[in-house]
């Protein structure tokens, strides 16, 4: 199934940039982990200007590559050449000396620094702050990025924060600068707004590598695309020339999985019922939640949109039971009221839960898939005497293993041993067999492998189809648009009304996740109006 | 640095069951040179240390009669130590579930019940898990570190026993000496074995291994503590509550020591003393761990250390070594088992150039 395309480069504007050697070239970069070859002989071409697609899966070896040529992991083998030039980037600052920034997936501010100072740590010469400020006002308003120097990095949103990583880069005047998944925190509008900045960097003649794996973004954005599998070039692409699927089989090897939907009547009756729920937040970086309520029907998937940290956590956290409610009636589950139940007792009442954390949290590591059934599953009458009924458990287990289509050797298998989109699967199966009357799914397919997260979305459908109540939280908006009946954001602690998925838009639910939305946090009404 | 330390990808299963065998055998060889240093004949020390004191019958009834109390508490601390629940204060449980168990003994020198036994071992059960409560209270409703609270109750639980024999519970006719009467007959512990000092303390022992099989590898509490142990975020997600472990982890050990505590006093000690024991509380700990936190091989782990507490008397008696030799052996013990999981888990590896 290989499918190697030409190097042909698109006509650009700067056709002068053809023939020059490119900024960055890769040859045979190797990287052996001990359990992994995250990156095997791989050869990479970045012509001046260009906006060059790093695509693959997750795990596929992307950010490893990425932080080799900024000096972050060294290679095992292979060279990294600059304009032509063999360098050994023995460090970040060397890299950025070169010309090279990053702004990394995980953000790398302090929390408790301002803006400035943020961007001052990364100067090589640290300039005086006054300075600096101008310098950072002139970057941004430059390329369409506004931030204000003097906040403090924490009172800021996701959003913005990745605007002060941006800043921080091109502030250097970059040569090449590395996006690793750089719209996974933001909004459709404010991927748009990214994009111009980038376009904009990329015909002053700065160098762009973009890692993604969101397929119609690459489209619209690069130049170039190289395509990734399991540590290995697969192939090198222009995205002008392929359509989402063509890509999609050349990251995955095969065609992309599509869900079957046969969507039912949603029923009336209700599962969840969570009425003006209020907490105050118990940490100086938590989100308070304020005045809550919406309700889950039965046969129903309703999706909770947001960008992470605006109070997702705190939200599950009160429905699952880790933070109990002062009155039982803020949250109603299977009419039952539960506010002050433990999570033991809310799952008597019917409730599944698939956290967002897989080992550690919904798994344990350290134990077989057997006893990692037995976690949650022991309610299904695994108990006897208090004693554990260990045939019925692998039973079970098996059960779940081939029902879900989780790969492994057998249940006697240590979880970790699995692949994370077989961890996932075997956590929502567990959860799935046990008949849950309402279902709360966290990030169900992050960093999940697009075959997983096939399984594990038709899965959870299905368990709608048979009268579950499902509540969806998800960053993916491509994902709650597929599976969710409703939708509701949350915004600052907000929530917004519910959306029917077929009469919204994904810019009216962009919109609405930056608190836009009636009834919405004001303080950030405010902070949108004024821009 | 040249050397740096990387996680194993995959941690050989076997080399983790072999790891004790390893210790012990680092154990004997750093041994071997200890003597050879004192200039003392390695032969005939490991013959005084590990042969001599178990080479006849009554030996070998004395290695179990140690080995009995190390069990015991071994598989009391498992409890807790599987749910990462440190109780270090073992000891003073033990001296704890002595002084209660005494006090019935002295207060009741005169009754000849059969009763007073099985009182003597709810009192004793009751002073451990008192002494148990201290720090699973302090844990639970002020999150102190119950590794600092039971350490400390160790010196407060011995003293008290010191105390109450140099004092109130003094025998009037000992000559000045600190210790109480001794026991009357219906105080006291049968004996198995004729010929030996075997008493009947060890069927509690062997009992607590069987119970503790079963209860650490197939209840459902067992399971809640070793998730508890294993992952505490997976434990909270279950809905398993963590206070109920801490709990039950410490009043295990509690349980545990206070038992072992009675059997001592009223089995091969006779009387309350202001020490009643050589450091069992202690050495449990090593026994717990050398035996993997599994009640088999604590069962072989408690036989090696009392064997290393009998090798410390003989080799004091027959080579004039002093009898830090057995804290030494203990220690050794300890420090090759955690050097060798240690290099079951990760590697060192030459740092490469680049």
């Amino acid at each position: 199934m290989k499918k190697i395309k030409n190097i042909k480069s698109k006509q650009k504007d700067n056709s002068e940039n053809q023939e020059t050697t490119p900024r960055l070239e890769l040859c045979n970069i190797t990287k052996i982990y001990p359990s992994v070859i995250a990156n095997d002989s791989i050869n990479l071409k970045v012509a001046p200007g260009e906006i060059h697609a790093v695509l693959g899966e997750n795990g596929a070896g992307k950010s490893t590559l990425m932080k080799i040529i900024y000096g972050v992991v060294k290679p095992d083998k292979g060279q990294v050449l600059w304009h032509g030039k063999s360098r050994n980037i023995i460090n970040p600052a060397y890299a950025r000396k070169l010309g090279i920034g990053m702004v990394f997936q995980h953000f790398s501010l302090f929390e408790t620094l301002t803006v400035a100072e943020n961007i001052a740590l990364a100067m090589e010469n640290q300039n005086k702050t006054e300075k600096l400020s101008k310098k950072i006002i002139e970057v941004s308003e430059k390329y369409g990025l506004a931030v204000e120097p003097e906040r403090l990095v924490h009172s800021l949103p996701v959003g913005l924060r990745q605007r002060v990583e941006i800043v921080r880069c091109l502030i250097q005047n970059p040569k090449l600068l590395i996006m690793d998944e750089p719209t996974s925190v933001l909004t459709p509008q404010a991927i748009e707004k990214m994009f111009v900045t980038l376009r904009k960097l990329s015909k002053e003649g700065c160098s762009i590598l973009y890692i993604s794996h969101k397929l119609n973004e690459i489209l619209e954005l690069c130049d170039k695309a190289t395509i990734i599998r399991n540590g290995k070039v697969i192939g090198y692409a222009t995205p002008a020339d392929e359509t989402p699927s063509s890509l999609a089989k050349m990251m995955i090897g095969k065609e992309l999985p599509v869900c079957s939907e046969n969507r039912k009547k949603i029923q009336p009756k209700k599962l969840l019922e969570i009425s003006n729920l209020s907490k105050s937040k118990d940490n100086q970086f938590g989100t308070s939640l304020n005045n809550i309520s919406f309700n889950v029907h039965s046969r129903e998937i309703l999706g909770i949109a947001g960008i992470s940290g605006n109070g997702q956590h705190e939200l599950i956290n009160s429905i699952v039971g880790e933070s109990l409610s002062e009155k039982p009636e803020d949250i109603i589950i299977c009419e039952k009221p539960a506010g002050n139940f433990a999570p033991d007792q809310r799952r008597n009442i019917g409730l599944g839960f698939v956290p967002e954390d897989r080992l550690g949290t919904g798994a344990v590591p350290g134990m077989n898939l057997m006893y990692n059934y037995f976690l949650t599953g022991h309610r299904q009458n695994l108990v006897k005497l208090g004693m554990i009924c260990f045939k019925k458990t692998f039973e079970l287990a098996q059960k779940c293993i081939s029902s879900f289509d989780v790969k492994c050797g057998s249940y006697n298998d240590q979880i970790t041993s699995l692949s994370g989109g077989n961890v996932q699967k075997f956590i929502t199966g567990r959860e799935i067999l046990q008949n849950p009357k309402l279902f709360i799914v966290v990030q169900p397919t992050w960093g999940v492998d697009i075959g997983a997260a096939n399984v594990i979305r038709q899965s959870i459908i299905d368990l709608r189809n048979q009268g579950t109540g499902v509540l969806l939280v998800s960053e993916e908006l491509d994902e709650l648009f597929e599976v969710c009946d409703r939708l509701i954001v949350i915004a600052k602690g907000h929530i917004s009304p519910s959306l029917n998925v077929k009469e919204t838009t994904k810019n009216e639910i962009g919109e609405w996740m930056s608190g836009m939305f009636p009834g919405g946090p004001a303080e950030l009404m405010k902070e949108n109006l004024a821009k | 640095m040249l050397f740096k330390i990387e996680p194993r990808p995959d941690p050989s299963k076997k080399m983790k069951y072999l790891s004790p065998l390893i210790a012990v055998v680092m154990m004997l060889i750093t041994g071997l040179i200890i003597f050879l240093i004192l200039g003392k004949n390695p032969v005939s020390a490991f013959h005084a240390f590990f042969i001599e004191p178990v080479n006849d019958f009554y030996g070998l009834g004395e290695l179990i009669i140690k080995a009995s109390p190390l069990m015991l508490i071994g598989v009391g601390l498992t409890v807790g130590f599987r749910a990462n629940i440190w109780n270090i204060g073992a000891e003073g449980q033990l001296a704890m579930g002595a002084v209660f168990a005494g006090g019935i003994a002295i207060y009741f020198s005169n009754s000849t019940s059969v009763f007073i036994i099985p009182f003597m071992f709810i009192a004793g059960a009751f002073g451990g898990m008192l002494w148990a409560c201290i720090p699973a209270f302090l844990k639970t409703e002020f999150n102190a570190n119950e590794i600092l609270v039971s350490l400390m109750l160790n010196y407060v639980g011995i003293l008290i026993l010191s105390l109450l024999t140099h004092g109130y519970w003094k025998d009037p006719n000992g000559y000045g000496f600190p210790q109480s009467i001794l026991f009357s007959e219906s105080a006291l512990l049968p004996i198995l074995i004729e010929g030996t000092r075997l008493h009947a303390g060890i069927i509690i022992s062997f009992l607590a291994i069987f119970i503790g099989w079963i209860f650490l590898l197939k209840s459902f509490i067992g399971f809640q503590l070793q998730v508890s142990g294993l992952a505490y975020n997976a434990a909270s997600y279950a809905g398993f509550k963590y206070k109920k472990m801490v709990w039950f982890g410490l009043l295990a050990g509690g349980l545990a020591a206070g038992l072992a505590g009675v059997s001592e006093i009223s089995g091969p000690i006779g009387q309350l003393l202001p020490s009643v024991s050589p450091g069992y509380g202690f050495a449990a700990i090593i026994v717990a761990f050398v035996g993997r936190l599994h009640p088999g091989g604590i069962f072989l782990s408690s036989l090696l250390v009392a064997l290393l507490y009998l090798g410390g008397e003989s080799v004091q008696m027959n080579l004039d070594l002093p009898s830090a030799v057995t804290g030494i052996f203990q220690g050794m013990l300890l420090f090759y088992l955690l050097a060798a999981d240690f290099l079951i888990n990760f590697r060192f590896k030459v740092k490469s150039k680049l």
